[in-house]
């Protein structure tokens, strides 16, 4: 008994949280802490396998599928704070309440008779005893239970199966329509040159230089000339260059 | 016996106060899982009580439907969030006019 009444105020306080977390993750904590304090006490109702598989199937799988579909999702994506329906957490917390206390007071206080336990039933262990409820009387259910999984791993797969609305461009492809282009318009088909060649400076924002010394705007992404932040007055650092080597011409004679 | 059932009635009510409360689907899906949690509990104490191992079959059962059923649901928000970047379950209201 004493597992119980030290793990019930923590589930129930745990499954509190569930409903007045903020955050999504905060919920999925306090949900593990509920299942695998649930697995405990299947251990101490004599239920060993019970509580492996809670473990092993519960905070185990299901609990990292929720984790990640939170990540995959955005942890961000918190509740909306309005109501949709005006007044509806007021008398979800009403109706509750009143279902909360009628039935813990209708069905947890007439269950009656004497407990049996479960020495006898579990005396070849408990994974015995279920094994052979489970291949014996319950074993067409135990059958549809397969056809169950993989038809829910079929549906998951189709629901989130993306369809590709642009056919793909492979490399062949890209080469293709290069040498269409270098043929139609004569665009060089190789690579562009990089921003900055020839010219004072070899930043991003500094177009290439042809060697007639007039800039190239396609070495430049078009992204920063879109931003306008190319660099302001390039004629003027060619002005610059031109008169920088001005004075050794002078020099010279 | 009568504790663990109303430990179980509780965290039943609690799980279906959150289904009717939040809005996050996935909040709203994770109360769902609390409540069959909350009937495996009571399935387990009665399997106790009546001292034959059938109610641990049907705990098992339920969690394998628990198992198919988040993998299914799972993906559904998956693609309702793909189609309309929300998991808000007061935001797939299409069908309203």
């Amino acid at each position: 008994m004493t597992p119980f009444w030290v793990l019930a105020p923590i589930m129930v306080i745990a499954a509190l949280g569930l409903i007045f977390a903020r955050k999504a993750v905060h919920a999925a904590l306090a949900l593990a802490v509920v299942m695998i304090s649930l697995a405990v006490l299947y251990a101490a109702q004599g239920a060993p396998f019970l509580f492996a598989v809670q473990i092993i199937v519960y905070t185990g799988a299901i609990m990292m599928l929720f984790l990640f579909v939170l990540m995959l999702v955005g942890v961000d994506s918190s509740d909306a704070v309005r109501e949709t329906i005006a007044g509806q957490r007021f008398f979800a917390a009403v109706i509750g309440l009143v279902f909360g206390i009628t039935a813990v007071l209708a069905i947890g206080q007439t269950v009656s008779g004497a407990v049996v336990g479960l020495r006898k039933a579990n005396e070849n262990g408990n994974p015995y005893g279920l094994a052979e409820l489970l291949f014996g009387k319950y074993v067409l259910a135990f059958e549809f239970t397969s056809a169950l999984l993989i038809t829910a791993a079929l549906g998951a797969m189709v629901l989130a199966h993306k369809e590709r609305l642009t056919p793909r461009h492979s490399q062949a492809d890209i080469a293709a329509r290069r040498m269409r282009e270098y043929a139609e318009s004569g665009r060089h088909p190789g690579p562009q040159p990089t921003p900055g060649v020839f010219a004072r400076h070899n930043a991003v924002d500094t177009p290439a230089l042809l060697p007639d010394g007039t800039p190239l705007e396609s070495s430049i992404s078009q992204s920063i000339i879109d931003r306008g932040q190319v660099r302001d007055g390039f004629d003027d650092d060619i002005d610059k260059v031109v008169e920088q080597l001005r004075p050794d011409e002078e020099e010279e004679k | 016996m009568n504790e663990y059932i109303t430990l179980s009635l509780i965290l039943f009510t609690i799980g279906a106060v959150g289904v009717l409360v939040r809005r996050n689907a996935i909040i709203v899906f994770m109360c769902i899982e609390l409540m069959l949690n909350a009937t495996n509990l009571a399935f387990v104490s009665f399997s106790r009580q009546h001292g034959n191992l059938d109610g641990q079959v049907a705990a098992f059962f339920v969690m394998v439907v628990a198992a198919a059923e988040v993998v299914v649901g799972l993906s559904i928000i998956v693609s309702i969030y793909r189609a309309r970047r929300t998991t808000s379950v007061d935001d797939s209201n299409l069908l309203k006019s």
